[in-house]
């Protein structure tokens, strides 16, 4: 008995360590095989796919957000009447937390799965193996390009849903509900520094473009050739990602905001 | 066709994120590129700065002319220096002006006006302000109010 669930735990480990040096093996060769200047074009058609197919979704999602949060600091704030400070509020939640941790979510969700889906299938329907066959290098041909478009495409998307986020919250804020635009824009510009909280937050979305996006090749790479491991491997990429952009989210604010 | 279309929809939006980069910068956080070549430094002392922060900003008449660089603490004069970083278009402040740290609306964020004095001299750059008003603590007021009350 005892035996029993010693030897589980040391195939789960064993597993885990196996699968983390796939993994790593995986990104490694990516990086070094990175695809020359003939392989421009795939990238440019990754960023196309991963990066302006998702502005609509990040767009929504960014402006419902920003009028969430206006509406939501307005209520509190009108009460020891400091809504004056609504626009600096909105700015440095959606600039320095809000803004990279949804879009990369989203990301995860929109294009994270859909890479691992794309990747899967072609193992599965052996398209990998072939192209090995006739001498082309699929880390170079469907890896890297990928790799390296949502790893650029992230941190813009995050840049573009903060924009759209403080737009929105402008909009509710002082349009509708009555705040004094001078003081909305003056006090968020005097609050917000762009070293110490706009660069914070695109260092954030940079780490988290990475982690998603190698989570999703992974998946894919290293998915069971089968309908049910196609579906776990989507639905791993999706928790996976998720649950590290969260748990990294606090452990670099800690780093980076020495509180 | 296709690609052409796909290459164009890719430079809008590298273009659109970069605009927004700019947008984050310039109008969100108030960041600019070779402000303090052409500003000039001016020294002050102050009991009690009160709630003023660095980048708070400095107006003549309610008018913003500079900011504020740096609050320390002096040893020297045992109270607070403050370095404020004033436009050098203004270059006729009064050498008696005063200083003194007010308060946007009841409840806002403070900063230093400067009320002009007579003197033919002018600041420039490294000067001190002598007079200055220090920020009024709400909880100091409240306090002589009530002391003067019983």
């Amino acid at each position: 008995m005892l035996i029993h669930a010693l030897k589980q735990i040391g195939r789960f480990s064993f597993e885990i360590l196996s699968s983390m040096g796939r993994a790593l093996r995986l990104l490694s060769s990516a990086l070094i095989r990175r695809p020359d200047h003939r392989n421009i074009p795939l990238i440019i058609g990754q960023i196309y796919k991963l990066g302006v197919l998702s502005i609509l979704i990040i767009v929504c999602s960014g402006f419902a957000i920003g009028a969430v949060l206006a509406l939501q600091g307005y209520t509190q704030l009108v009460r020891v009447g400091s809504e004056s400070a609504l626009g600096l509020g909105v700015a440095l939640v959606l600039v320095m937390e809000i803004g990279p941790v949804v879009s990369a979510l989203l990301f995860a969700g929109r294009a994270g799965s859909a890479v691992t889906a794309e990747i899967g299938l072609m193992k599965a329907t052996e398209q990998l193996a072939s192209m090995e066959m006739i001498g082309v290098d699929p880390i170079a041909r469907i890896i890297s390009p990928r790799f390296w478009g949502g790893f650029i495409v992230l941190p813009l998307l995050a840049l573009m849903f903060s924009v759209v986020g403080i737009w929105a919250g402008s909009l509710v804020a002082v349009d509708w509900l009555g705040v004094y635009s001078g003081s909305f824009w003056s006090v968020m510009e005097q609050g917000v520094d762009f070293f110490d909280h706009v660069m914070k937050g695109i260092i954030k979305s940079i780490v988290f473009g990475f982690v998603v996006i190698w989570i999703s090749l992974y998946q894919g790479y290293d998915s069971l050739p089968t309908s049910e491991g196609l579906s776990s491997a989507t639905t791993n990429t999706v928790v996976f990602s998720s649950v590290w952009i969260l748990v990294l989210d606090f452990f670099l604010t800690l780093m980076m905001f020495e509180l | 066709m296709q690609s052409l279309k796909i290459e164009v929809l890719v430079g809008v939006f590298l273009l659109l994120s970069l605009l927004c980069l700019g947008f984050l910068a310039v109008k969100v956080s108030g960041f600019s590129l070779g402000k303090s070549n052409d500003r000039y430094l001016i020294y002050c002392h102050f009991e009690q700065v009160g709630g003023l922060t660095v980048r708070s900003k400095v107006a003549i008449s309610g008018v913003e002319i500079g900011q504020v660089l740096a609050i320390e603490y002096d040893q020297e004069t045992m109270n607070a220096k403050v370095t404020l970083e004033i436009d050098s278009s203004i270059s006729n402040i009064p050498s008696d002006s005063t200083a003194s740290i007010l308060t946007e609306g009841l409840l806002g964020s403070k900063y230093i006006s400067i009320s002009l004095g007579a003197e033919d001299q002018v600041l420039s750059g490294g000067d001190e302000i002598f007079d200055t008003q220090s920020a009024v603590i709400l909880e100091e007021l409240i306090g002589k109010f009530l002391i003067e009350q019983f």
